[in-house]
């Protein structure tokens, strides 16, 4: 039974890490309907950044995240302003294909600057303290992870649902000519969604940094626990995203129980069945909103 | 289904006759057949490697320039392609030419398993369904003893038991006939009538599906078929190599090179993929002593082909100079009207 209820925290613990990190693919699913290929390695990228950040002031991983966040928010903007609104033709693929050009060039250039070796961001004894309850251990890092995960999933649900920008963000989603006509700057709008879905990347992958080992070629994974989460989670919510990402932890907890090599593919099954049970096409096009 | 070749009828479709393409491709063949006599086992190694990437590419092509979606989890039939051939050739003890087939049909018969999980997904959210395919096999692959695990698979003692001259003659006849295959199969499907439906689809799914077109079953039948020459392509590109991985065999570089080539020679064409595959091993002979350098500025050449030129080299050719080698596209001749271009 406890190894039951272990498995169910650990389940959630992990999941904390990738409700976050889909929540940045959701949003430029669900604002710029860009599918990123490239969300794993400016993941990746960011926990560099936070490496040589951290490295070069010798100030704590964890508080660089401030200095990381208006980094990758400007970048996102950038990218979106310089090559994705030039590629937004009507066909979904182009933004798909450019995403994945840039992924492989990323993950190149990282392996050109920072060799293949794996790195690690160091935290300090935070990275390794639990909280015992009885035989369960929590540790104090994805206990963090989670919460701040959660934070920022109310942070963007409130941007979302009681701001001005929110409002044009979703008005922009369901008819991004007619938001054009009102003297809305759907391009700008789209610059600012890439922002804040980088922002979130920003976030979460100095977390990534810090909880785990990372090297050059770590991306394309990260993807694609990103991209189970939001399609578990339903494409319909942001809290959708958050329980998809659960459920996707949970998945991995138990193959990792199975044998050290099976969590990943645990989480892989778990989005096929799902992909067979689900019984009509996921994804029509009236269900993309954020 | 509207019998068109009733002269009564309102409208006609045919498409381009073309004798140049086919010519040139029988020319270059007989050339490329008596090839081993003038060159040695270097040049042949090269030759099978851009000749199975050529298969790769027109398969990659067929789904994406001419069915509309993308796939990023070919790696996925390389690998099962490549490991149905030397796992097939290790415990059967079947000469390995006689393997490429099989890995081919062991490939398609994965590929018509998962289309029916895989067709839920639309457009780009397919594309990453396949690569989660492609991920399955490699962790299966990586936790299996029997299929050498992460340290790979050695096929160098069962070539060693093909005679000298026949090892490498032998596998780049096998490349080439699966290369000129693939080219004639893609050209004819093309132009069949299963062709014009096929583009309807990538053109619009809902006006297809409203003149009778069954779209499930034409991509089903697409989506299998490049997945079994994918797997061909595979099982002769490890055949060449003799040796294997699980991460090697199942990157998603290698859907990266596809794309990037089909994109950079042109998407929608059959001349396309070949000019990109030229470019691609050029780039990398130039750029060899650049560590991965070549394939940042592949990349970096099919985003500029993407934004500022989608067409790519070959559609530039075209625009340029008008002409085909292998027309693929349809013209409907309404009755009445001469010449309506």
């Amino acid at each position: 039974m406890t190894v039951w209820i272990d498995t169910l925290i650990q389940g959630i613990l992990l999941g904390g890490f990738f409700a976050l990190s889909g929540l940045g693919l959701s949003l430029s699913f669900g604002i710029m309907r860009i599918v990123n290929i490239a969300h794993g390695d400016f993941l990746v990228t960011a926990a560099y950044l936070c490496l040589v950040v951290s490295g070069l002031s010798g100030i704590n991983p964890l508080i660089t995240i401030v200095i990381i966040i208006p980094i990758t928010f400007l970048s996102g903007y950038a990218l979106q302003k310089i090559i994705l609104n030039r590629a937004n033709d009507g066909s979904d693929l182009t933004p798909l294909l450019i995403t994945f050009g840039i992924s492989i060039i990323l993950h190149n250039v990282l392996q050109e600057l920072f060799s293949a070796d794996s790195k690690s961001l160091d935290a300090g004894s935070f990275e390794t303290v639990s909280l015992t309850i009885g035989n369960i251990h929590i540790g104090w890092l994805p206990l963090t992870i989670l919460i701040v995960a959660f934070i920022v999933y109310i942070g963007i649900y409130r941007i979302m649902a009681t701001t001005r920008f929110g409002r044009i963000v979703r008005a922009t989603v369901d008819d991004q000519e007619i938001t054009g006509l009102m003297g809305i700057d759907t391009n700008k709008i789209y610059c600012l969604g890439m922002g804040l879905s980088m922002s979130i990347v920003g976030i979460a992958g100095s977390l990534y940094g810090i909880k785990s080992s990372f090297f050059p070629m770590a991306g394309g994974n990260q993807l694609l626990f990103a991209f189970e989460t939001v399609i578990i989670g339903g494409m319909g919510s942001i809290w959708g995203t958050m329980f998809g990402g659960m459920a996707l932890g949970i998945a991995q907890i138990i193959g990792y129980r199975i044998g050290a090599g099976w969590g990943a593919f645990a989480g892989h099954l778990v989005f096929f069945i799902f992909l067979f049970l689900k019984p009509s096409g996921l994804l029509s096009k009236g269900d993309q909103h954020a | 289904m509207p019998d068109t070749s009733r002269s009564d009828h309102l409208s006609s479709w045919n498409i381009q006759k073309s004798v140049t393409g086919p010519t040139i491709l029988i020319i270059a063949t007989i050339f490329l057949v008596i090839l081993p006599v003038f060159t040695g086992a270097g040049t042949l190694r090269l030759m099978i490697e851009i000749m199975s990437l050529v298969i790769m590419a027109q398969a990659w092509n067929l789904l994406a320039g001419y069915t509309g979606f993308v796939s990023i989890g070919q790696q996925a039939f390389i690998g099962i392609g490549a490991y149905s051939l030397f796992i097939i050739s290790i415990e059967t003890g079947l000469h390995p030419f006689l393997a490429v087939p099989l890995g081919g049909l062991t490939a398609a018969a994965i590929g018509a398993l998962a289309a029916p999980a895989l067709f839920r997904l639309r457009g780009p959210y397919f594309a990453i369904g396949t690569w989660v395919l492609a991920e399955i096999f490699s962790i299966l692959i990586l936790n299996s003893q029997r299929m050498g695990s992460g340290i790979g698979l050695n096929l160098a003692r069962i070539i060693k038991t093909i005679p000298r001259n026949l090892r490498t003659n032998g596998t780049y006849w096998i490349a080439l006939g699966f290369t000129t295959l693939t080219i004639f199969l893609v050209y004819f499907l093309l132009r069949s009538r299963f062709g014009l439906a096929i583009r309807t689809v990538r053109d619009n799914e809902a006006s297809a599906e409203s003149v009778g077109v069954n779209i499930w079953k034409i991509k089903f039948i697409v989506f299998v078929i490049a997945a079994g020459l994918t797997g061909c392509a595979g099982a002769i590109s490890y055949l060449n190599t003799m040796f294997i991985n699980p991460f090697a065999t199942f990157s998603v570089e290698w859907s990266a090179l596809l794309i990037f080539v089909v994109i950079i020679g042109g998407i929608g064409t059959i001349e396309g993929p070949i000019i990109g595959v030229l470019v691609y091993f050029f780039l990398r002979e130039w750029l060899a002593d650049f560590g991965t350098w070549y394939i940042i500025t592949l990349g970096v050449i099919a985003i500029i082909t993407m934004l500022f030129a989608p067409e790519g080299l070959w559609g530039l050719f075209i625009k340029r100079f008008n002409i085909s080698l292998f027309p693929v596209g349809a013209k409907v001749t309404m009755k009445n009207i001469n010449n309506s271009n």
